[in-house]
């Protein structure tokens, strides 16, 4: 079959299950263009390029398929670059094409011209440059394969404009010839009996699932484990959904805002099972005061991510979705009602200093979070921003439901959610699906509610409003002299900013007025945006500060301390 | 210590970039890097010394792995290899100093491979000890230009590189 560049692209797309891609047009890209409505496949036109990485991306996690972002060479493709950032630090699979000059400008400071392979080098599980139409297909074939396979991650290709252009003889390779790719196969079989034997005997172990378990689909597997091994399980920010957060061994999400209950299972535990956790430093804290009593387990898809931040006593290479169904036949029934009980009695105490126990009519973002799990019953996609309000999500909305919280972590990328969310409702067209952002980030991307509105899409956006740039006035209140240098943020009239862009919305200044906002949103059938103007200086607690050990936590005050 | 770790590798643009660029953003503490043809065509061969300990070096070998263009990956430390490295130095002579380089050369068994009325080209292959101690020698002499090309390594015996290359990594029992 004879077709140019641009058809082998949108065909070998169309052969991967490529129905939806996220992009903006350019004169590097304009063959690509032109020969996309020959295809079945939607193009959903951003309004900046980094929305676009950020739909695909949230379209992936949403999905398990690879996302497909679209863009210009030059500045289309800078454009990309947080979004690819975004998407490798959390491990999911995205692929980027890009435009590039014509083959024989390469190299001459072009029109537009910018050598994105070479910056998106460390950003990238891989990528390519195509200059010969020849391998266009072996590299479309190639690319989808990296970002899906083993530890997934983004993948760019850059292809010449003059190769979009040319024709040539198309055929799409089947198998994909890799050697240097390597998905690991080793044998687990004696990994898998040390841990079980190390797990039975434990008497304070503890679990804690990432992002890992969910991208190899074994949520499943998990709780199986957890109720055969009766043994609790921590979750990290992105590990959120990997076992329902209603399941009683289920402690919550860990780390720098984690439960006090939480982190102190995490440094008061003999044993530490890391189940596809990278151990990042918002999750450990200092590495040297990680897991004081803990001999630690570290299975990982990665082989690269063993003894890198935390040198472990196990080490267990292998993907989740083989590894946990070889542990669960060994592990055995053991009773943990003293660890159990003890967990027990310092949840009840976290509990007591819950804000929500609190009288008071102030608007605190909590109660808004708490009042969007009970208007849902959780039974929606929540895609949160970064900041304050990524943390209050995490801590107050109940997730349990599997991938059913996309969010940045690893890069902590102000401006996600709401590109994020458009790629979610593409991936998953029948669920309702939710931004929770601040007043900061979602200006960020704030002109991607016109994408919004052309796609038909039915999301709903709930801003925490508090005037800051509240994480950093946090910090700047806790461990900088109160001095709030550069974080008081003016935004707009957010309502009638929606309005403008023809979004129905809400402003909420009192606490009454919560519910009966959100069930307005929940019940209406296009998208709606319900600006909170929350209580401004409300923080984020539990904390560990920064450099502390993680069971070092400044916690609420108790409920009857509380003003 | 330090560590050799030699990798094979796709021989394509960008690829040396890729492998530099990693040793760059980990922060590595690389000695020396030197690329060259392999006994495969299309595949090159490079020797890398990496300062560290046992986990440095462990995280090198796992990322260099993770290089889709990297196709195998050895430490060659703890095997007997062949160890060696090439250097060209120019140092200056005079009528009066000319003999004394050339028998300094000979007793290294360096050659001569330039003469001009002021300098002497040495070229000598061997060890990093051994280079280190000509180079310390000619020094006084006056060294005008150097140039090592950095450690290339392979395995004594056997039949090539064949023997298995680093699997899975291995957790330290060490404490924490
Ligand atoms: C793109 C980007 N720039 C800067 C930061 C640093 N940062 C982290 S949280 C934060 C404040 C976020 O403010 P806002 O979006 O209003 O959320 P809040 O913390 O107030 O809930 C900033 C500036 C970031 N994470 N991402
Ligand atoms: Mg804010």
């Amino acid at each position: 079959m004879r077709l140019t560049g641009a058809q082998m692209v949108w065909e070998s797309l169309v052969r991967e299950g490529v129905d939806t891609v996220f992009g903006i047009s350019g004169g590097a890209v304009i063959h690509l263009y032109h020969a996309l409505p020959e295809y079945p496949i939607h193009h959903v036109l951003m309004r900046h390029e980094q929305a676009a990485a950020h739909a695909a991306d949230g379209y992936a996690r949403a999905t398990g398929k690879v996302g497909v972002c679209l863009a210009t060479s030059g500045p289309g493709a800078t454009n990309l670059v947080t979004g690819l950032a975004t998407a490798y630090m959390d491990s999911s699979p995205v692929v980027a094409i890009t435009g590039q000059v014509a083959t024989p400008f390469i190299g001459t400071d072009a029109f537009q011209e910018v050598d994105i392979t070479g910056i998106t080098l460390p950003i990238t599980k891989h990528n390519y440059l195509v200059t010969d139409i020849r391998e266009l297909p072996v590299v479309i074939k190639q690319a989808f394969h990296i970002a899906r396979t083993g530890r997934p991650g983004p993948v760019l290709i850059d292809i010449a404009k003059d190769v979009q252009a040319a024709q040539g003889e198309y055929q799409y390779p089947d198998e994909v010839h890799l050697p240097g790719h390597r998905v690991p196969r080793n044998d687990i079989s004696s990994p898998v009996q040390q841990a079980a034997r190390m797990l039975n005997e434990a008497r304070r172990p503890l679990l804690i699932a990432g992002h890992g378990v969910i991208l190899a689909g074994a949520e499943h597997a998990l709780v199986q484990l957890v109720e055969k091994a009766n043994v609790p399980v921590v979750t990290t920010l992105l590990g959120i959904g990997a076992i329902p957060e209603t399941h009683p061994l289920c402690l919550g999400m860990a780390g720098m805002h984690g439960e006090a209950y939480t982190n102190l299972a995490m440094s008061e535990a003999d044993l530490i099972v890391s189940l596809g956790c990278r151990f990042d430093d918002r999750l450990t804290g200092p590495v040297s005061q990680f897991g004081r009593q803990a001999r630690i387990i570290h299975v990982d898809i990665d082989s690269a991510e063993i003894n890198k931040n935390v040198v472990v006593d196990l080490a267990l290479v292998g993907d989740l979705k083989d590894v946990l169904p070889a542990l669960i036949p060994l592990v055995e029934e053991r009773n943990r009602d003293e660890w159990l009980a003890r967990i027990g009695e310092w949840r009840e105490d976290s509990a007591k200093r819950d804000i929500l126990g609190r009288e008071s009519d102030d608007l605190v973002p909590q109660y808004v979070i708490r009042q969007l799990w009970y208007a849902t019953q959780g039974n929606v996609v929540v895609v949160s921003d970064v900041g304050q309000n990524q943390m209050w999500e995490a801590q107050y909305f109940i997730h349990h439901r599997r991938r059913a919280l996309i969010s940045s972590g690893g890069l902590g990328t102000m401006g996600f959610a709401l590109p994020a969310a458009i790629g979610v409702q593409f991936g998953l067209p029948h669920e309702q699906v939710w931004v929770t952002a601040g007043d900061g980030g979602f200006q960020m991307n704030i002109q991607e509610l016109a994408t919004v509105v052309q796609e038909k899409l039915p999301i709903k956006i709930a801003i925490l409003n508090n005037g800051y740039l509240g994480m950093v006035r946090q910090w700047q209140q806790l461990f900088f002299e109160g001095r709030y240098s550069g974080t008081p943020l003016l935004g707009p009239d957010f309502a009638q900013v929606a309005a403008a862009y023809g979004i129905p919305g809400l402003t909420v200044r009192e606490k009454s007025e919560v519910e009966p906002a959100i069930a307005r949103a929940v019940h209406s059938d296009g998208p709606f945006l319900i600006d909170f103007r929350i209580v401004q200086e409300e923080n984020v607690y539990p904390m560990v500060a920064p450099g502390a050990p993680i069971h070092t936590m400044i916690r609420r005050p108790e409920a009857s301390e509380q003003g | 210590m330090k560590h050799t770790v030699v990798a094979l590798m796709e021989d394509k643009p960008g690829v040396l970039n890729r492998v530099s660029g990693l040793f760059r953003r980990r922060n590595y503490n690389i000695e020396s890097l030197s690329v060259g043809h392999s006994e495969t065509p299309g595949i090159s061969r490079m020797t890398v010394v990496v300062e560290g300990d046992e986990r440095v070096v462990d995280q090198v070998i796992h990322q260099l792995e993770k290089l889709i263009n990297v196709t195998q990956v050895f430490n060659v430390t703890h095997q007997p290899t062949v160890i060696r490295e090439l250097a060209l130095i120019k140092v200056k002579a005079t009528a009066g100093t000319r003999t004394e380089i050339m028998e300094l050369a000979n007793v290294f068994r360096a050659r001569i491979v330039d003469v001009s009325a002021t300098s002497l080209t040495v070229e000598i292959t061997g060890p990093e000890e051994k280079v280190n101690s000509l180079i310390g020698l000619l020094r006084p002499y006056g060294i005008e230009e150097l140039a090592r090309t950095g450690r290339v390594a392979m395995v004594r015996g056997g039949n090539g590189h064949s023997d298995e290359p680093d699997d899975a990594p291995q957790a330290t029992s060490e404490s924490k």
